[in-house]
């Protein structure tokens, strides 16, 4: 599919899961036929005519992250697209926020998308979450109709939370929404304080970053600093969260917020609370 | 970026289109694209060359009309096109995150027959 990065194989995509449970009760690939009657139905029009389109080339990805988003709507659920360049922590981040979730990990929901191999879905599970593997072949990206095809293995009525995990790539995966509540973006100390300037798209479209691998910040000599600016400066929208998965540095503090974006989604608290405060402590 | 995808998109609009006007060939696709897009037109050029292979577009001009970036100022009220990475006011140097214009991508019209 990209050109930069050789993938073309988006039909190639494999899930790997049991049973598929259908959320979809109605269709929705509101496709507009015919506005307009033809007198000539029978005829080619044989007269040059210009024709007024207007239609976005992502029509398609937004048609299904839209009937993603309205079945997450429905469910109330807080889905999370996950973002970063492959070793960046997606993995390790989510094993750490399924343990938090204590005696409730298996409400904790993951779509991981990969070209190759489910071992990271292994070791979420292991984590005690529920997870689906997406292979995708060559594809560096998941789009949203890929989603949409995994969603239909879960039971998102019983999950409290939706991760998507997505390819390790800050180039494609930025241009596909997915029906996503939040755009998380990860960078993680290794990487260089420059990556935001870099890769522009990925963090300006993002609702959160987090600087990953802090407790190895001093170690690999981490300009903090200059790394936060350069934050600032591409993703003025974003909030800001200084993590270490291994230690557990600063996920009291991420762990919070995911809390409250829940609770927007649930103005009445009926239920138990889905981070356990025992986490936080 | 991925624009052999995404002109495959734009192909599968056209044809839907043409079909539906009964026409038997495509003389002209016009995109539009703005600099935020993520997308090259060079690489969409060559896309679209390849992607058209066989089919009533084959003989098409492609039309690519660039837009590009505009940012909002909420603190001086005014349009600006940002100068360098960031959306940097020149003005107030508040980082704007009103983005007016830049990030279209489109199929804006076609000539059929």
């Amino acid at each position: 599919m990209c050109t930069d990065c050789g993938c073309n194989e988006i039909d190639s995509v494999v899930l790997h899961s049991a049973t598929a449970i259908h959320h979809h009760a109605h269709n929705h690939h509101a496709h507009t036929h015919h506005a307009h009657t033809h007198d000539d139905h029978d005829q080619h029009a044989s007269s040059t005519q210009t024709v007024e389109v207007h239609e976005r080339l992502m029509s398609k990805n937004d048609r299904f992250a839209l009937q993603n988003r309205e079945i997450f709507q429905s469910h109330s659920l807080l889905v999370l697209n996950v973002l970063s360049s492959p070793g960046s922590g997606k993995t390790a981040l989510i094993e750490r926020m399924a343990k938090a979730h204590g005696h409730r990990a298996g409400q904790v929901g993951v779509i991981v998308g990969d070209l190759a191999t489910e071992n990271d879905a292994q070791r979420i599970r292991a984590a005690g979450a529920t997870a689906l593997q997406i292979t995708t072949g060559t594809a560096c990206h998941l789009e949203a109709d890929m989603v949409a095809h995994a969603v239909a293995y879960l039971d998102l009525a019983k999950l409290d939370l939706l991760v998507i995990e997505n390819v390790g790539n800050l180039v494609c995966p930025a241009a596909y929404d997915l029906g996503e509540t939040l755009r998380v973006v990860l960078l993680s100390v290794t990487e260089g304080e420059d990556k935001p300037l870099k890769y522009p798209t990925a963090f300006q479209s993002a609702d959160v970053v987090l600087l990953t691998k802090m407790d190895i910040a001093e170690a690999v000599g981490f300009d903090q600093a200059t790394a936060i600016a350069n934050i600032r400066r591409m993703a003025p929208q974003a909030k800001l969260f200084e993590v270490s998965a291994r230690t557990g540095f600063g996920m009291d503090a991420w762990l919070i917020y995911l809390q409250s974006q829940w609770n927007r989604l649930h103005p009445i608290v009926t239920h138990e609370a889905p981070i356990p405060s025992e986490a936080l402590s | 970026m991925h624009e052999v995808g995404l002109m495959e998109n734009a192909l599968a609009i056209a044809l839907d289109y043409a079909t539906r006007e009964r026409a038997i060939s495509i003389h002209q696709i016009a995109l539009r694209v703005g600099d935020l897009s993520g997308v090259e037109p060079d690489a969409l050029r060559f896309a679209f060359d390849v992607v058209t292979q066989g089919t009533i577009a084959e003989q098409a001009q492609l039309i690519i009309e660039t837009f590009p970036t505009l940012c909002y100022c909420n603190v001086c009220q005014i349009e600006f096109r940002p100068m360098e990475l960031g959306y940097e006011c020149p003005t107030c140097q508040t980082w704007s995150t009103s983005i007016l214009q830049g990030k279209e991508l489109e199929l804006a019209s076609l000539e059929v027959s």
